[in-house]
C-alpha cells in the first residue's frame, strides 16, 4: 500500500499521503501549505505574502506623511526618512504589487483555461519561495544591515537605488547588498515564475480553448509574462554589478574610474518602466473581466483589447529613458524617447474606449467589483493624462523629480493597479472561499479608500506644481506647500482607515459570508463552471468550448456566442 | 570617446537615419505650431481662469518683485524669462488638450455608467443586447488619438530644439555649478569669481538679453538642479558636464532645490538665484574679486579658525585657508543664508552653526569642532568682516 494510504472499512476514502501531516489541525495547515504545489494555494500565499508586506510598506508611507504634514517636522530623523521611502517603494514593488500580480495570475489561469494545474507545479511552488523569502532577506536588512557599527538600518538610496550613491564610499555597511541581493532573488523567482505561466498557457488549454477563445485576463498574462522574462534579466545583471562594483572592485558605475552614473540609469529603467506595465496589464485583465460581466454584455472589440495589449508590450521595451530627460541626453534622444512615450498612449486610449463601449447599452450591476473598476477607469484615465504631460519632455523638466510626478505613479498603481486587485478581491474571494465579501464592509471600504485615495494624492500635483521636490525629509514653512502637504497627510490615515475595514472584510468573510455559490455573478468564463472553492483537481468536468464565454453558451443554448464569433 | 558617453546618447551617436526623420519633424513643427500659436496665446487666458481657482489658494504667488523680494512660493506656471516661457506654452497645449480629453472620456463614462445602470425597476430575466465589437468603429476612435499624439509630438520636438539647442543672442554669462553632498559651488570663470549657494545673476531685458549659460557637474553624487520659476531642471551627474540655460527677466531672489536624493540632506541643498539689475550684478562681481578684508581686530578669530584645521575644507583666500570641501568663505558676509539655505546668515544661527553644524543640519558632513565658547565668538568675529 502506497505511503499511509488507508481504506477504511466504509470504503475508499483517503486519509493524508504524508506521514506527520493530520488535516484539521494548525500543524497539518501549515505542513500543507510548505508542502503544496498546488496552483490556488501557492496563488493564495503569494496573494497572501503581498498583502502582509503590503501592509509594513503602508505603514512606513504612514511615518512618511506624518514627517511631512508640517513644515520642519520631527516624526522621524533624516537617516529614518531615507530608510522609509527606500522601502516603501521597494517594498512595494517588489514584495507587494509583483506578489499579487503573480497570485492573481497563479489562481486565475489554470482554471480559466481549464488546465488541472500548471505546467510545472514544482517551479512554480519554488517560484513563490523564492518571492517569499528574498523578502524576509531585505527587511533582515533592518538588523544587520549596518554590518558591526550598530543596528537599525536599511537601503537608503532610494527605490531606484541611484549610482553612485550605492557604491562604497557613500553607502557604508551591508543595508544596500541586502538590498540588491534580496532584489536579485526575488528577480529570478519572478522569471522561473513567468516561464512556468507562459508554457501553462500555451501548452494547457483545454479542449477547444483556442488562443482567441482565451479570457482577456489569459491573454494579459501572457503579455505580461513575457515582459516579465525579457525586462527582469537586465535588472538582475545590473544587481550582480552592483555586487561586483561593491565587493570586487568594479567600476561600472563609477565616474572617477571610468564608469558611468547613467548607465545605472538605463539599467535600472529598461526594467523599470516595463514594470509598470508589468504590473498594470494584469489590473487591466481584470477589469476587462469585471466590466462585461457586470454590463452583461461580451467585451467590445475582442481582437482589439488583445492586439493593443501586445502593442504595449512591445512600445513598452522603448521608453525607458523617459525616466531620463533630465540626465543631459541631447535634443534627439530626448525626442525620440518623447514620441515613442506619447505612442503608447494609443493603444491604451483604445482600451480605455473599448471598456467604454462594453458598459453601453448594457445593464450595469453596480456592485463592489464594478463600483473598484469604475473608480479605476476614472482614475487610470487622470493616471493617464498626467503620463501624458511627463512624456511631452519640456513639461517633463518640470514635473520630474518633483511631488507631481509622485501624485502620478501613484495614481497609477493605487489608483489603478490596486483599484484592480480591489475587484479582483472582491469579485474571486467567492470563488476561492466558497462565501462573498460582505457588501457593507466593502462599501465602507471602498468610500473611505476612495476618498482618502484622492484628498492623498490629488493635492501632491500641487505641491510638485509649486516646486516641491521629491524625497525631501523636510520643508520649510512660506514655500506653499503645507496646506497640500498637511491634506494629503490626513488623506493617508483615511486610506488606512479604508484597508482596515477591507482585512477585517477578509477574515471575516472568510468565516461568516454569505454562501457564494458555484456562480454568484452570472459569469462566463470557466473558472465559475467548477465548484467555490474549486476541487484539488479544479473541474469534474468540463463545458464544451465553443466560444470566449463557455458559460453563457451553456446558460443561453438558444443564442450561444460561437454563432456571432 | 568614453563608453558611458556612448550610453548616454551623446550627439554622435544617432544614426544619419534618426538625424534626418528628427530634423524634418523639427521643420514639420514650426509649421503646426503657427497654426498652435494663436490657441496657446488664448489658450494661456483660457487655462488660467480655471487653473486660478486653485492658484488663488496659494498666499503669495501673484506678487509683484523687486531686487530684494524672495520669491520663496515658486510655480512652474509662472515662468520668467526664456527657457522657462517656452516650456510654459508647450505645457498650456498640453494642459488643454488632456483637459479636453478628460471632460470628454470622463463625461462618456459618467454617462454610461449613470444612463445603463441597473434599475429596480428593470427584469432581470432577460439580458441586454449582445454586442461584440465593430471594426469601422474601432478605427474611427483610434484616429483622433493618433492624430493628438503627432501633434503633441510635434510640440514636443520643437521645444526640445528650441532650449536644448538654443543659439544665445547677446552675451552669455558662464557659470559653472558643481552639486556637492548638500551645497552648491559656483565658478564665474569670466570673473575669477568662486563662491557658493547664492547665484547672483543680472536681469535680461528685451532689449539687452542677457542668456546665463550654466556648466552642471558634480563632486560626489548625482545631484538635480531646478528653480522652477526659472527653467526645468537639470541632473548634475559625476563625471559629466551638463550644459542648462536660464534668462530671468524679471528682478527678484528665486529658490530652488536639490531634486535628486544625495544623501542625509537633500533637503536642505536649497539653491537661491539672485537676479538683480546689471548695475547691481557689477558691484557684487566688484565686491566677490576684491581681496579678503583684513581686520587687525579679529586677529584671535582668524588665529582660531586657522587652528582648528577650518582651512583643510574652506577657503579663505589671503590665508593659508584652502580647502576645496567646503563653501569658499572668502567673502562669506555676501551671503544671506547659512548651510546653502538652511537658516538665515545672522549672528545668532552662525554661532549655532559653529557650535555644531549637525543641529541646524543633521547629517551634513561637516562635523562638530568642539569648539569652546570662546573660540566660536571670536571665529563669529572674524567670518563677520568677511565682506
Amino acid at each position: 500500500m502506497p505511503n499511509g494510504t488507508i481504506i477504511t472499512d466504509a470504503g475508499a476514502e483517503l486519509v493524508p499521503a504524508r506521514p506527520g501531516e493530520e488535516r484539521g489541525t494548525l500543524t497539518g495547515w501549515v505542513q500543507d501549505l510548505v508542502y503544496t504545489v498546488d496552483h490556488k494555494k501557492l496563488g493564495m500565499l503569494y496573494i497572501g505574502t503581498g498583502l502582509f508586506f503590503f501592509v509594513l510598506a503602508g505603514i512606513m508611507a504612514l511615518l512618511i506623511r506624518a514627517q511631512l504634514a508640517f513644515p520642519n517636522g520631527h516624526v522621524v530623523t533624516p537617516q529614518e526618512f531615507n530608510y522609509m521611502i527606500t522601502m516603501h517603494g521597494t517594498v512595494m514593488i517588489f514584495w507587494v504589487a509583483m506578489p499579487i500580480v503573480f497570485g492573481m495570475i497563479n489562481y486565475l489561469v489554470p482554471l480559466m483555461i481549464g488546465a488541472r494545474d500548471m505546467a510545472f507545479p514544482r517551479l512554480n511552488a519554488f517560484s513563490f519561495w523564492l518571492t517569499f523569502f528574498s523578502g524576509f532577506l531585505l527587511f533582515f536588512s533592518f538588523v544587520a544591515g549596518p554590518g558591526l557599527y550598530g543596528a537599525g538600518s536599511a537601503p537608503d538610496a532610494a527605490w531606484f537605488a541611484i549610482a553612485p550613491l550605492t557604491s562604497p564610499a557613500f553607502s557604508k555597511g551591508h543595508s544596500i547588498d541586502f538590498w540588491s541581493l534580496s532584489v536579485l532573488v526575488s528577480g529570478i523567482g519572478s522569471v522561473t515564475g513567468a516561464i512556468n505561466i507562459m508554457v501553462t498557457i500555451i501548452c494547457y488549454r483545454t479542449k477547444g480553448m483556442t488562443l482567441h477563445r482565451m479570457p482577456l485576463f489569459v491573454w494579459l498574462a501572457l503579455v505580461t509574462m513575457f515582459l516579465v522574462v525579457v525586462f527582469l534579466p537586465p535588472l538582475s545583471a545590473a544587481q550582480i554589478m552592483l555586487t561586483l562594483e561593491r565587493y570586487l572592485g568594479a567600476t561600472f558605475f563609477r565616474a572617477e574610474a571610468g564608469g558611468s552614473a547613467i548607465l545605472w540609469q538605463h539599467f535600472f529603467w529598461i526594467f523599470g518602466h516595463p514594470e509598470v506595465y508589468i504590473l498594470v496589464l494584469p489590473a487591466f485583465g481584470v477589469i476587462s473581466e469585471v466590466v462585461p460581466v457586470f454590463s452583461r454584455k461580451p467585451i467590445f472589440g475582442y481582437p482589439m483589447m488583445v492586439a493593443a495589449s501586445i502593442l504595449i508590450g512591445f512600445i513598452s521595451a522603448g521608453v525607458w529613458a523617459h525616466h531620463m530627460f533630465t540626465v543631459g541626453m541631447n535634443s534627439f534622444g530626448v525626442t525620440f524617447f518623447a514620441m515613442a512615450t506619447l505612442a503608447i498612449s494609443v493603444p491604451t486610449g483604445i482600451k480605455i474606449f473599448n471598456w467604454l463601449a462594453t458598459m453601453y447599452g448594457g445593464k450595469i450591476r453596480l456592485e463592489l467589483p464594478m463600483l473598484f473598476a469604475i473608480a479605476f477607469l476614472f482614475q487610470f484615465l487622470i493616471a493617464g493624462l498626467t503620463g501624458i504631460m511627463l512624456g511631452v519632455a519640456p513639461f517633463d523638466w518640470q514635473l520630474n523629480d518633483s511631488y507631481f510626478v509622485i501624485a502620478h505613479f501613484h495614481y497609477v498603481i493605487v489608483g489603478g493597479i490596486l483599484y484592480g486587485v480591489f475587484a479582483f478581491f472582491y469579485y474571486w474571494y467567492p470563488k476561492a472561499f466558497g462565501r462573498m465579501l460582505d457588501k457593507k464592509l466593502g462599501l465602507w471600504h471602498f468610500w473611505l479608500f476612495t476618498i482618502g485615495f484622492h484628498l492623498t494624492f490629488d493635492p501632491q500635483h500641487f505641491a510638485g506644481i509649486l516646486g516641491m521636490p521629491r524625497r525631501i525629509y523636510t520643508y520649510q514653512p512660506g514655500r506653499g506647500w503645507d496646506l497640500w502637504n498637511l491634506i494629503s497627510t490626513i488623506g493617508a490615515f483615511v486610506q488606512a482607515a479604508g484597508v482596515v475595514c477591507f482585512t477585517i472584510n477578509l477574515l471575516w468573510s472568510a468565516w461568516k459570508g454569505k454562501i457564494a455559490g458555484d456562480d454568484p455573478w452570472d459569469a462566463w468564463t470557466l473558472e465559475w463552471a467548477t465548484t467555490s472553492p474549486p476541487p484539488d483537481y479544479n473541474f469534474e468536468q468540463l463545458p464544451e468550448v465553443r466560444s470566449r464565454r463557455p458559460l453563457w453558451d451553456l446558460k443561453h443554448p438558444e443564442d450561444p456566442d460561437w454563432k456571432f464569433e | 570617446m568614453k563608453s558611458s558617453d556612448h550610453l548616454a546618447w551623446q550627439d554622435k551617436d544617432v544614426t544619419v537615419g534618426a538625424y534626418g526623420i528628427l530634423r524634418f519633424v523639427h521643420r514639420l513643427s514650426f509649421n503646426v505650431s503657427l497654426v498652435g500659436q494663436a490657441l496657446r496665446d488664448h489658450g494661456a487666458r483660457l487655462f488660467w481662469s480655471v487653473f486660478l481657482l486653485f492658484a488663488a489658494a496659494l498666499p503669495g504667488t501673484l506678487n509683484g518683485q523687486t531686487a530684494d523680494q524672495v520669491r520663496s512660493v515658486q510655480n512652474i506656471f509662472q515662468p520668467i524669462g526664456a527657457p522657462a516661457e517656452a516650456v510654459y506654452r508647450t505645457s498650456v497645449l498640453v494642459l488643454l488638450i488632456c483637459l479636453g480629453i478628460f471632460v470628454i472620456v470622463g463625461g462618456l463614462l459618467l454617462y454610461a455608467v449613470v444612463r445603463y445602470r441597473r434599475r429596480t425597476t428593470d427584469d432581470d430575466s432577460t439580458e441586454p443586447p449582445q454586442v461584440y465589437g465593430s471594426t469601422a468603429i474601432e478605427l474611427a476612435w483610434t484616429v483622433p488619438p493618433i492624430l493628438i499624439v503627432v501633434v503633441l509630438a510635434l510640440a514636443t520636438a520643437r521645444t526640445v530644439g528650441e532650449i536644448k539647442n538654443a543659439k544665445f543672442t547677446g552675451d552669455p554669462l558662464e557659470i559653472r555649478i558643481v552639486g556637492h553632498r548638500f551645497w552648491w559651488e559656483l565658478h564665474y570663470p569670466k570673473y575669477n569669481i568662486t563662491t557658493a549657494n547664492e547665484i547672483h545673476v543680472p536681469v535680461s531685458y528685451l532689449s539687452a538679453p542677457r542668456p546665463i549659460e550654466m556648466t552642471l557637474a558634480s563632486a560626489d553624487v548625482v545631484h538635480g538642479f531646478w528653480v522652477p520659476e526659472l527653467s526645468g531642471k537639470e541632473w548634475l551627474v559625476p563625471g559629466r558636464d551638463n550644459k542648462w540655460w536660464i534668462q530671468p527677466s524679471s528682478l527678484g531672489i528665486y529658490l530652488g532645490n536639490c531634486t535628486v536624493l544625495c544623501g542625509l540632506q537633500h533637503a536642505n541643498m536649497l539653491i537661491r538665484v539672485v537676479v538683480e539689475s546689471p548695475e547691481d550684478f557689477d558691484k557684487w562681481v566688484t565686491r566677490e574679486q576684491r581681496p579678503p578684508t583684513f581686520d587687525p581686530n579679529v586677529e584671535e578669530g582668524r588665529k582660531a579658525f586657522l587652528a582648528n584645521t577650518c582651512g583643510s575644507c574652506h577657503t579663505i583666500e589671503g590665508t593659508t585657508a584652502n580647502g576645496i570641501f567646503g563653501p569658499d568663505l572668502t567673502h562669506f558676509m555676501s551671503r544671506q543664508t547659512l548651510g546653502a539655505g538652511v537658516a538665515p546668515n545672522d549672528d545668532k544661527n552662525l554661532r549655532s552653526w559653529l557650535r555644531d553644524p549637525q543641529v541646524l543640519k543633521p547629517g551634513c558632513l561637516m562635523p562638530d569642532m568642539k569648539l569652546d565658547k570662546q573660540e566660536v565668538e571670536q571665529i563669529v568675529a572674524y567670518l563677520k568682516t568677511l565682506n
